[in-house]
Parts: C-alpha cells; sequence; structure tokens
C-alpha cells in the first residue's frame, strides 16, 4: 500500500484518445484497481490540457492533498511541461507528475478497442507505480554567456550577427571562405526588385566587418563543439591565409605583381580568373587576400615570393611559414546559416551542361550578367563576344524530378523570370521559358510573372526531354535545339536557341550531415537542417541554444532568408536577456562510494560531461554540462550513476506496473515464478 | 551436548567446494570447534535427518545453508533448516543466486536429464532407464526426490538472514563472518543488519591492481588464444572480465592472475540483473566508430562480428546469477513453471 495520495487524469483529447480507448472506463478502473498503489482520484476528461483541465487537476491536490500526478494523454514532448506547470501552481514540484502516452502509444497505434483500452490501463497502472518513486526536484541555475558564433557569412548570417551585435552583444562569425557574402555576392539583381545584389549586401557586408561587436573569422571552420546552451566551447581551425591580418592593408599590390593565372571555379563560376593570392571579389570582407597554395608558385617550387618582394607593408604581409591556427571561443547560443550547394546539371546529360559550349549553369548566368563579372555585364555565348539571338531558359533543373529532388527549389521560377527579363533587356534576343508549373508565390512576384510576360517572352509549359545541337531540319544548324512537348498544345516542339541556361536546383550542402552531427542537431534525410517545429518553431532546432537560418533549413529566396536570419537573432537575443538558464534538474551523477573506477563510462558521453579523477580512481560528472541523456546510467555495471527521473526502483516499478495485469486487465496476483 | 551455540552446515544442490573453502580457514577450524557445537554438517560429520528433525525449533544457532534448490529434498531441507535455525546463512554462489546448476534454468528438465542419462557419450543406457520420484519394486515402494524445472536459489524458497557470496567464499571472508558471529555470541554485541556480508559493495576493479584506461574493445578473445599484458585491464585488451559488474570482496584474485573474473560474487548492491548490466556496459564499449560514421546496416554487421567473438553470452554472463536474475530462466516449448 503506497502512502503517497495519486490523482490519475485520462484525456479524451477530443476523441483523438476517446474513440479507441474507453476512457470512461479506464478512468473508473484506476480508481478501483490502483487503489493500493496509492490512487485517490481518478478522471477522464475532454481535454485535459485546456484551462479547466488544468483546474481540475489544480483543485484536486488541494483538495484530495494528492502528492502525485499520472496524466494519461498525448506526449510528454507536447504537454509534459503544461502539467508540470499546473501542478506547481497548485504547490505541488512539478517533477511530481508523470505522464502517459495513451495518444501517439496506444490510440493512434491501435484499432481494436477492448485491447487498446487494456493497454491504456497498463500503461497507467505503470505510470502510477513509477510516480509514487519520483523525487522532487528543482532546476539547475546556470548563466548564459551573452556572445554567440554565427556559422555561415551568407546573407543570412550576416543579417543575424548584425541584429544581434547591434544589441550590444559580442558574435563570432565563422566563414568557410576567404570573405563573407556567401552566393547572394555572386548576384547581379534581385527579383523582383531587379535592385542590384551587390548594392544592397556590399553596406552589410561592410557593416559587419567593422561593427565593433562582431569578430569575422573567415577562412575558418569550426572544428569541434562542446557544452550546452548557455555554455557552448567552438574550436574553430583558421585556415592558414598566408597574409598577416594584422599588417596588411589590403592595398592589392600582391594580386597585382602575382603572375598565376588561375580559373575561378568557385566565385566567378568558372567564367573568369582570378590569381594565386586573390581576394575572391574587390568588396570583399575582409579585405586580406588569401594564397592558393595549389597553385601558387612558391608552394610548388620554392620561388617567386612576387608578392613578398612588393608588399608594401612594414613588417612584411605575406608570411609563408603561417600555419593553422585552432581558436577556442566560449558562447552560449549558436545560428547555423552554412546556406546551399547548387544541384550539378552534369548529372542530367540530356541537358548537355559540360558537354555543350552553350549550356550554362544558373549561377555562371548571374556571373555573366553582372556588371563586376568576366564579361562585365555583357551576356554573350562561351566564345566571349558573340551576343545570343535567342536563349533557353529551363527550368526545374534537378527539382521537381523523382531521379534527382523531389522537392521545388522556391526560387526557380522567380530567378528564371529574371533571367528572361535582363536577356531581353540586354540583348533583344527571343526568350523561351520552359516551365512546368509557373510558381509565383509571395508579395509582388506574380507581378513580375505579368510583366515579362508583356514583354513578350516566349513560355512553353513542358519538361524539356533533351537540349542537343544535332540538327535535323533546316535552320537548326549551329543551334543548340530545345526538344520539348508542349502540353498546351499536346505536340512536340523543336525549337533552337543559341543560349540555354539551366535553373539549378538548391540542394542541401554536401556536408551537410557531418556539420549536423557535429552541432548535434537533427537533418533530414536529404541533408536539410530540421527546425524544432515547422509551423510554429522555424528557427529553432531539437538541440537548445542552436538555431538555423536560410537555406540550411530548406531552399528559399532572399527576404526569406533575411526573415529567418533576424528571427533566428531575435531567438538568441531573447536568451541573452535572460541572462541565466533554468536547466531541466535531469541530470546523472556518481555516486562516488559505489564508482568502482572501471572506467566503462569514461568515453560515452555525447556532451562530454564525464571526468575521471585518476588520484582517487573515481568518475564524475559534470552536471552543468550533463544533458541527462542516460547514456553512462545504462552503461554503468554498478549501478553507481544514478539518472535522476530515470532511477533504476523508477523503471523497474514502471515495468512491474505495466505486467501487473494480463490482456484482459485481471490483477497477475502470483508473478510466473514465484 | 554442551550449551555452546550450535553451527549447522548443509549442502543441497552444490559441488561441496563451499565446504571445502570453510575447512579452508585452517587452525582457525579450532576456534570454530571451541565457539560451537557442531549439530548438523554431513561433509564432515555424521548426522540424520531425523536428528535435525528432533531439535526444537531455532535450536540451531547458525546455519550455513549451500547449494541451490535442484530437487525437492533440496526444498524440504531448506524448509526445516528455517525453522531449525535462528539464523540461516545463503552461503556461496549457489544458495545466493543459483550458480552453475541454475544454468539449466536455460533449458527443459528433460533436455538435463537426457544430457545426464542418455545422451552423455560415457552414458549407456540402452532401456532409457531415467531417476523416477516413485518406484514400485517387491520390497516395497521406493521415493526419490522430484527434481525441479527451475533451479531456484534459497531465498526463493525460505527468509533468508545473510547471504556469503562466492564460488566458493574466500576463506578469508568466511572466518570473518563467522567471527562477527561468535563475537556477538559471546561478547552480546549485535549482528549486522541482515543481506550480505563477507563482500565489498563495490565492484572488483576496485581491488584490482590492473591499470585501467578509457575502453574501446574490436573483439574479445578467450584465454588461450592470447598473453595479456600483466598491467593493463584484461577487459581493455579484449579478455572477458566480469569485474566491472561484479562484487569485489575476494580480492581480485582471478584478474591479478590473467584469469577475467567470472562474476561468482554476483551483482554489485543495487543492481538488479548482473549478466543484463554486463551487457550493457560491453556494448557501451564496443569499437564501431562514432555514431553516423556506418550506415545502420554495416553497423549492425560490426556489432555481430563483435559479439561472435563471445562464446556461450547467456553462461558468460549468468554464468553464477541466472537464478537470480530477472529473466530467472528461459520459456522452452510453452515450459515456463518450476
Amino acid at each position: 500500500m503506497s502512502e503517497e495520495r495519486v490523482g490519475v487524469y485520462v484525456c479524451h483529447c477530443g476523441s483523438n484518445i476517446a474513440s479507441v480507448v474507453n476512457v470512461e472506463d479506464v478512468a473508473v478502473w484506476a480508481k478501483e484497481e490502483l487503489a493500493d498503489q496509492g490512487v485517490v482520484v481518478a478522471r477522464d476528461y475532454k481535454f485535459m490540457c485546456s484551462s479547466l483541465g488544468q483546474e481540475l487537476i489544480q483543485d484536486d491536490i488541494k483538495e484530495h492533498g494528492l502528492t502525485r500526478v499520472v496524466v494519461a494523454a498525448c506526449s510528454p514532448h507536447l504537454h509534459e511541461k503544461t502539467f508540470r506547470t499546473a501542478c506547481n501552481r497548485a504547490g505541488l514540484n512539478p517533477f511530481l507528475c508523470e505522464m502517459v502516452s495513451v495518444r501517439e502509444q496506444v490510440s493512434w497505434v491501435h484499432t481494436d478497442k477492448e485491447l487498446a483500452t487494456n493497454k491504456a490501463k497498463a500503461m497507467i497502472a505503470g505510470g502510477v507505480e513509477r510516480v509514487v518513486h519520483h523525487q522532487p526536484l528543482e532546476p539547475l541555475h546556470v548563466p548564459i554567456n551573452p556572445a554567440t558564433l554565427v556559422v555561415g557569412g551568407g546573407i543570412a548570417g550576416i543579417q543575424a550577427a548584425l541584429e544581434i551585435a547591434d544589441s550590444g552583444f559580442p558574435v563570432y562569425l565563422v566563414e568557410r571562405e576567404p570573405t563573407i557574402g556567401g552566393h547572394m555576392a555572386q548576384f547581379d539583381k534581385t527579383f523582383p526588385t531587379l535592385d542590384c545584389a551587390a548594392c544592397i549586401l556590399t553596406p552589410k557586408m561592410v557593416d559587419a566587418g567593422a561593427h565593433p561587436n562582431i569578430t569575422l573569422l573567415t577562412w575558418s571552420e569550426v572544428e569541434r563543439v562542446d557544452g550546452f546552451v548557455g555554455n557552448f566551447t567552438v574550436t574553430v581551425r583558421k585556415k592558414a591565409r598566408y597574409v598577416r591580418e594584422d599588417v596588411c592593408t589590403g592595398c592589392g599590390i600582391c594580386i597585382e605583381k602575382c603572375p598565376v593565372k588561375v580559373l575561378d571555379q568557385n566565385f566567378e563560376a568558372g567564367l573568369g580568373y582570378r590569381k594565386a593570392v586573390y581576394r575572391p571579389f574587390p568588396q570583399a570582407v575582409p579585405k586580406y587576400p588569401v594564397i592558393d597554395t595549389e597553385n601558387c608558385t612558391y608552394f610548388k617550387r620554392g620561388k617567386c615570393k612576387a608578392c613578398q618582394i612588393f608588399c608594401p607593408t612594414q613588417p612584411n604581409s605575406i608570411d609563408f611559414e603561417q600555419k593553422d591556427q585552432f581558436i577556442q571561443i566560449q558562447v552560449g547560443n549558436i545560428i547555423l546559416a552554412t546556406g546551399y550547394d547548387l544541384f550539378d546539371p552534369r548529372r542530367i546529360p540530356q541537358y548537355g551542361y559540360g558537354r555543350l559550349a552553350n549550356v550554362f549553369t544558373s549561377l555562371e548566368f548571374e556571373r555573366l550578367c553582372n556588371a563586376a563579372g568576366p564579361t562585365n555585364g555583357d551576356i554573350v555565348l562561351r566564345d566571349g563576344v558573340t551576343k545570343p539571338k535567342s536563349v533557353g531558359i529551363i527550368h526545374c533543373v534537378g527539382s521537381r524530378d523523382r531521379r534527382y529532388n523531389n522537392y521545388c527549389s522556391g526560387i526557380c521560377c522567380m530567378q528564371s523570370l529574371k533571367f528572361a527579363h535582363l536577356v531581353k533587356e540586354r540583348t533583344g534576343a527571343d526568350v523561351y521559358n520552359f516551365y512546368i508549373d509557373m510558381r509565383t508565390a509571395y508579395k509582388d512576384y506574380d507581378e513580375f510573372y505579368q510583366k515579362v510576360l508583356e514583354e513578350g517572352v516566349h513560355f512553353v509549359r513542358g519538361r524539356v526531354a533533351e537540349v542537343t545541337d544535332a540538327a535535323r531540319k533546316p535552320g537548326e544548324e549551329g543551334k543548340l535545339i530545345i526538344q520539348v512537348e508542349d502540353t498546351f498544345i499536346g505536340k512536340q516542339r523543336r525549337i533552337p536557341v543559341d543560349m540555354v541556361i539551366l535553373s539549378a536546383a538548391l540542394q542541401p550542402r554536401a556536408d551537410a550531415n557531418e556539420v549536423a552531427q557535429k552541432f548535434g542537431i537533427a537533418c533530414s534525410t536529404k541533408g536539410w537542417f530540421i527546425e524544432k517545429h515547422p509551423k510554429l518553431d522555424p528557427v529553432a532546432t531539437m538541440t537548445e541554444g542552436i538555431y538555423v537560418a536560410g537555406c540550411a533549413q530548406g531552399p528559399k529566396d532572399i527576404p526569406s532568408t533575411v526573415a529567418q536570419g533576424a528571427a533566428a537573432a531575435a531567438r538568441v537575443l531573447g536568451r541573452i536577456q535572460m541572462q541565466e538558464l533554468a536547466l531541466e534538474p535531469i541530470r546523472a551523477s556518481v555516486i562516488e562510494e559505489k564508482c568502482s573506477g572501471c572506467r566503462i563510462c569514461n568515453d560515452m558521453c555525447p556532451f562530454n560531461a564525464i571526468i575521471f579523477h585518476e588520484d582517487r580512481m573515481v568518475t564524475e560528472i559534470n552536471p552543468a554540462l550533463c544533458q541527462g541523456c542516460g547514456t553512462c546510467v545504462a552503461a554503468c555495471p554498478s549501478n553507481a550513476i544514478t539518472g535522476t527521473q530515470f532511477s533504476t526502483e523508477q523503471i523497474m516499478a514502471q515495468i512491474e506496473g505495466l505486467l501487473m495485469f494480463n490482456v484482459e486487465g485481471e490483477l497477475i496476483r502470483e508473478m510466473a515464478y514465484a | 551436548m554442551s550449551d555452546k551455540p550450535k553451527l549447522a552446515m548443509y549442502w543441497a544442490s552444490s559441488c561441496g567446494g563451499c565446504e571445502i573453502a570453510t575447512l579452508n580457514i585452517h587452525e582457525h577450524i579450532l576456534d570454530v570447534d571451541a565457539v560451537f557445537d557442531i549439530a548438523f554438517f554431513p561433509c564432515i560429520a555424521d548426522f540424520k535427518i531425523k536428528d535435525v528433525q528432533g531439535y526444537p525449533d531455532g535450536y540451531i544457532d547458525v546455519c550455513l545453508f549451500n547449494g541451490a534448490i535442484r530437487t525437492s529434498e533440496n526444498e524440504e531441507m531448506a524448509h526445516l533448516l528455517r525453522q531449525k535455525s535462528k539464523v540461516l546463512v545463503a552461503f556461496g554462489s549457489c544458495a545466493y543466486e543459483g550458480c552453475i546448476p541454475a544454468l539449466s534454468n536455460l533449458t527443459t528438465r528433460e533436455a538435463t536429464l537426457n544430457t545426464v542419462y542418455l545422451d552423455n557419450p560415457t552414458i549407456d543406457n540402452p532401456n532409457r532407464i531415467f531417476p523416477q520420484p516413485v518406484t514400485e519394486v517387491p520390497e516395497g515402494t521406493l521415493f526419490l526426490p522430484v527434481f525441479y524445472h527451475t533451479v531456484k536459489s534459497l531465498d526463493q524458497v525460505v527468509k533468508v538472514d545473510y547471504t556469503i557470496p562466492g564460488c566458493p567464499p574466500e576463506p578469508h571472508q568466511i572466518w570473518a563472518v563467522l567471527q562477527a558471529v561468535v563475537t556477538a555470541l559471546t561478547q552480546g554485541v549485535p549482528l549486522p543488519p541482515s543481506g550480505v556480508v563477507g563482500a565489498s559493495n563495490v565492484a572488483v576493479c576496485e581491488e584490482c591492481p590492473r591499470q585501467r584506461n578509457v575502453k574501446k574493445i574490436k573483439r574479445f578473445y578467450r584465454p588461450y588464444e592470447v598473453v595479456p599484458d600483466p598491467d593493463i585491464c584484461l577487459l581493455e585488451q579484449g579478455l572477458m572480465c566480469l569485474g566491472i559488474a561484479t562484487r569485489g570482496g575476494c580480492g581480485a584474485l582471478c584478474p591479478q592472475v590473467g584469469m577475467g573474473c567470472r562474476g561468482c560474487y554476483g551483482a554489485v548492491p543495487g543492481v538488479e540483473d548482473q549478466g543484463a548490466k554486463m551487457v550493457t556496459a560491453i556494448a557501451s564499449v564496443m569499437d564501431v566508430g562514432k555514431p553516423g560514421e556506418l550506415d545502420e546496416v554495416k553497423l549492425e554487421q560490426e556489432i555481430e562480428a563483435i559479439f561472435d567473438t563471445i562464446p556461450d553470452p547467456a553462461g558468460t554472463f549468468y554464468r553464477f546469477s541466472m537464478a537470480h536474475s530477472i529473466l530467472r530462466r528461459t520459456r522452452v516449448n510453452g515450459y515456463d513453471r518450476g
């Protein structure tokens, strides 16, 4: 007979639970059959999570002197907090409340009402047996480090960093490339307003670079993340630039004097050249160049040093001996804005990219029409001189295609319309857009589509079958022929053009999985980072203190990316303002007298909370780092590690409760082997 | 008999090693004789059951009961000695948690009898004669104890006051317990609270002098396959050692001579199931790379491969504790009761 006074509350969840589980019966049963286990009140109610439902519990706690509460409803993930808070309001320690998931684990997964009802009863018996072993717990308070790490210096990262820095808190902005700016820095115009990408981006880049609260770590990558929300320790590898940032003035003489020309596959998308010591583009932030050791004559042959010889600074800015540096930074929160990769259209060989010279990717075209690009904005064929007289733009290349990516990349329709407009405006060429569906949702987008329609751009609805240079008919010689079924007229068409632009899909970064693992967040099978809730918590992740912004979370346009960057910053600022964090007291701890020092647990903690004391030969757990995952608790062969709220007594009691009744709901009075 | 306190020691289903260990306290046996009257000790003195039956209840001050409950006779004797003893001690691993006899809980009574009376290569039993509880002969009816389906520990049959673990218990620990009892009886000092005595409350590792590091185990070796480094933890070297999950008190005798702990002192206090604890601990330190490094299928193969290097996992992890474990026995062909 338990000394505790337990209240059991069975939720109908509208009809979510009640349609499969006989909730009234369960409540009556719990009061009668579990009286010996301490149940004094058992009720069923339409919506336990409603204010009235919560008040029911609160009133019972006061009236019946309940010392433990069991709520059989949805999952703890959804409403544990609600019911704990309700208990707390009535003066009962919130951790004396246990939730039993009779929705996710019973009504949603079963159809046989009788069996489901009996399963619900067994689970409630387990919950009741368990809850009497609960201990009142107090949250752990830890200070929040006000600094923030932003990973990725694209527009999402820049926006987030600026928002936080402007509010007066320090930010470390880590970027893998030599400059911040991301993909947006490569673009020419932005849809639908057609303002120049560089003109709106570079001021923000300059702000970020010069901001007293922002520490810029470009040409750097995060190596390791330790700790937890409020107190992360991040190890950043600052790759050797071979240029001393403390003395370089960014004059650019080294770049001018460097004799090596390298095809720029990265920033110029293979359309332009850079030097072996280079800045990706003139407005790069920071201004310091970086030496590309793969192509630098000195690194290849030990000779040249032109950059060093001509460097005007005192002391010399060029340092061939520079090594990668590992910097440890302490931050309270992390925003991941690592962006996207472009789909490689070589994977669709019938579109001819890489084989047919005048097939371009969307990114190549961005560079081609960019005033600061390799052609100074002249839209010309691969030969660098010929202006195209007709251009075909193919949408959904690698998107909405079961062979590659099922999803819609979201931005390609608008991007393709923008291309159509730019081609029309600058060359007067005939433009054909090949689309499946025109997706121009959001503000001013469809108006832009209307405008492009009025400009006389041709639209062909159909998935392009092939781009070929094999002429079959007169007028096709020397052209690229686009073979497509025009689904509006139900006919195959062959449209000869001079230039083809492939609107390639946005894909997750190739290393997205590794990054997700490094930061301990979830990643979809595709590789997009998973937000905490797709609708209601779009920038938080399941890992406390880690937020996502921009295309790393899924394809999106610039406005949404910026909005997410700002949203993530707002969430971080909210945390920082709290100054202190109440951590769930669900933690593991070592009972030192029981620890034999076997060291089984030592390498297991995903949060590096385990410390071994060689002198005393015992293990200790840092309660602030411990996240209560229970890995070490299960591993400890001596039961010297206990997990609060998951003690052996609690778990064994829950199992015993579960097994107390047979399938018919009858008490099994004799244990099988007793 | 004199008015000295009465000592009894009985063997149920056991090998006799516990008696040897008791006599192995050497000259202290003379002290035992000086303090106690032997009331029942089939190994060293001639007593009959009817002698015990003739004692008044509680006549025996201390009864060291070793051996598991395998037959109806074992159970009868457990009840009889419980009735006649003030203090009943589950002595040694069999009485404490079933030990080797309880490994037969992994199969059926029939399979065990078949092995012993039929299938064993050294047996010639063409008429398939099995021991029968009741046999009619011209002279009358003969009775044999019933061979139970499930082996039980002493405390699953009668109330036990103290437990001395070990297979067998170490003589120095036996002597320490007897000394405590003698002191209590002669000087009126209260007895220690009931529970496990003559052992430590921490795992064997604490007493093991071998150097321990963070563990990562790629595969296991059987003792004949490798010559272990004399100074480093055996488990780290891939030699199965149950010391991490076993109550200390023996002085880590086996690991000190290069033989992995077999787990005879049973689980560490607070652990319900020594074998299960051993499995989770071993699983936790298997070297199968970092999380996410291998895909599910490959990972499973790696884990299988490492576990395949452990011969007879049930017999290894539950060698001593089967009867007392959460499992107690396996369900074979519908059999699940004693």
